[in-house]
């Protein structure tokens, strides 16, 4: 009796395009494409903040207010959003286990603790930015 | 055999994983509003000078710049691999690269506010 | 009361490495009792319809871990798998990402050297106690890696797993929760000897948190946490060693 294995292929490539599974794992992959667009993004504000003319600082501006961006924002922040802060939050329990005594703490309570501790840190972000003044 | 030192990569991949996690959205909601035209006041040029010129301003922003582009970085390096780009060392380097490159002129761009 | 019967067309992957150069599927149709599992389906063709059908399973009640293969695309034990959960067209393939030996069964010569890779056993470094006397720990002590010890090594991890599947060389779900189990062992004290190895190149790192090792895992084993807990510990470990006192 000859051992004769045989190995299957799997498509370098393409493997997960077949399966919802890996599909949806590749698009919260892809978001570090956002996350490096926007610290791109800041890079150009710091240069822009740091020549010390106010002007350039307007032109910066400027040239942010186009419809493009509007579309390009708006999108990437349900993008974002989903495949990227709430899968985040949704992942977190596992690499931290909090036991108290015989009891494991459930992973949705850290969830939740991600979700508060979020809102506290985005409500924070824009009343830096003078957005929450009435 | 020796503990890799992809650990310490790893350990920033995660820091700025939390990071941009918890900060992106907001960061994003502001680049959307500027772009609307309705720029808030704290993005004003005298009161965002203001704020990255303090000490505490300007290491914010270096951290959160510095740790979200090393976990671009890091994820992008694991994306080429998984769309077939089996070139792990050339990748790592070109991506690592970017990502000090980044970091160098944002340090240069904070130092000078 | 007899049960109603479904009509299942089962399409299964043979391989015979005698005759055949590559795989192809062949077609079962079986009537199936509503509360039959895919097992003995299976079982029903091997005694009536074709013998010459090869596959692995023993216990039927999902604790020897023999016999996973991949039902529909998706890694399963086949005696967990009830038809009622199933459309009446089956695709039943050897587990992925492993070589196929013959028909439904896979080679593991590959999986069995990295389970033991990962030293699987308590490690101590001082005496152990005396042999008239035992280890005690608590059960707060043992909740802490109960649920790592429930792999019943089915291999259906290994399966899911698609970085293994791109590079057999990283050592997978299974063997890296069985290594968390005794790191978490409060009789234990292997934990930078095990790191030594699984936090090096093909170990801990070559996991990008795909998660669908726990996603199939029968046992609920969660691998996909074992792996991201030991990232911390290894992280940790490497400025451990690098302090004054540390090794190497």
């Amino acid at each position: 009796m000859s051992r004769q294995p045989y190995v299957r292929p799997m498509p370098k490539a393409s493997w997960y395009l077949g399966n919802a599974r890996y599909r949806r794992y590749m698009f919260r992959e892809v978001t570090c494409l956002l996350v490096g667009v926007y610290c791109a993004l800041l890079i150009w504000a710091l240069a822009a903040l740091s020549s010390g003319s106010p002007e350039r600082w307007g032109a910066f501006l400027a040239a942010q207010q186009n419809t493009a961006m509007v579309v390009f924002h708006a999108l990437a922040l349900v993008y974002y959003l989903v495949y990227m802060t709430f899968d985040w939050f949704k992942l977190a329990p596992k690499a931290m286990p909090v036991q108290f005594g015989e009891q494991k703490l459930p992973g949705s309570v850290i969830v939740v603790g991600h979700y508060v501790a979020w809102i506290v840190v985005t409500l924070f972000v824009l009343w830096l930015a003078g957005v929450l003044q009435t | 055999m020796s503990i890799a030192r992809k650990s310490v990569v790893w350990g920033l991949f995660a820091a700025g994983g939390t990071l941009s996690a918890f900060l992106f959205p907001a960061v994003i909601a502001l680049f959307l509003l500027v772009a609307l035209g309705r720029v808030p006041p704290g993005l004003e040029f005298a009161n965002l000078q203001a704020f990255a010129g303090h000490w505490v301003g300007k290491s914010a922003l270096f951290l959160v710049i510095f740790l979200s582009l090393w976990h671009a970085a890091h994820r992008l390096r694991v994306v080429f691999h998984d769309f077939g780009v089996r070139r792990d060392k050339a990748v790592a380097n070109a991506v690592y690269l970017v990502a000090a490159i980044g970091t160098v002129m944002t340090a240069f761009y904070l130092y000078r506010i | 009361m007899t049960l109603k019967t479904r009509q299942l067309e089962l399409e299964v992957l043979r391989y015979d490495p005698e005759k055949d150069s590559e795989p192809h599927f062949q077609s079962y149709s079986v009537s199936c009792p509503e509360d039959w599992a895919i097992l003995d389906a299976l079982n029903y063709v091997k005694e009536n319809l074709d013998t010459t059908l090869s596959y692995r399973w023993s216990c039927h009640m999902m604790v020897c871990g023999s016999c996973g293969m991949m039902v529909n695309g998706e890694p399963s034990l086949t005696c967990k798998t009830f038809i009622r959960d199933l459309p009446d067209k089956v695709r039943i393939e050897p587990l992925q990402n492993l070589p196929i030996e013959r028909d439904l069964v896979v080679v593991l010569d590959d999986v069995m050297e990295k389970l033991q890779r990962a030293q699987p056993w308590i490690i101590r470094q001082d005496d152990p106690p005396p042999v008239d006397q035992e280890y005690t720990q608590s059960r707060a002590a043992l909740y802490k890696f109960k649920q790592y010890t429930m792999c019943i090594n089915c291999m259906c991890c290994y399966a899911a797993c698609p970085q293994y599947g791109l590079d057999p060389s990283f050592i997978g779900p299974a063997a890296l929760a069985m290594a968390h189990r005794y790191n978490l062992d409060s009789r234990d004290q292997g934990k930078s000897q095990r790191l030594d190895i699984l936090a090096d190149h093909d170990g801990v790192w070559d996991c990008s948190f795909v998660g669908a090792c726990s996603e199939v895992c029968p046992k609920s084993v969660d691998p996909a946490a074992a792996i991201q807990q030991m990232k911390v510990d290894g992280a940790i470990e490497w400025w451990k060693q690098k302090l004054p006192g540390g090794k190497s």
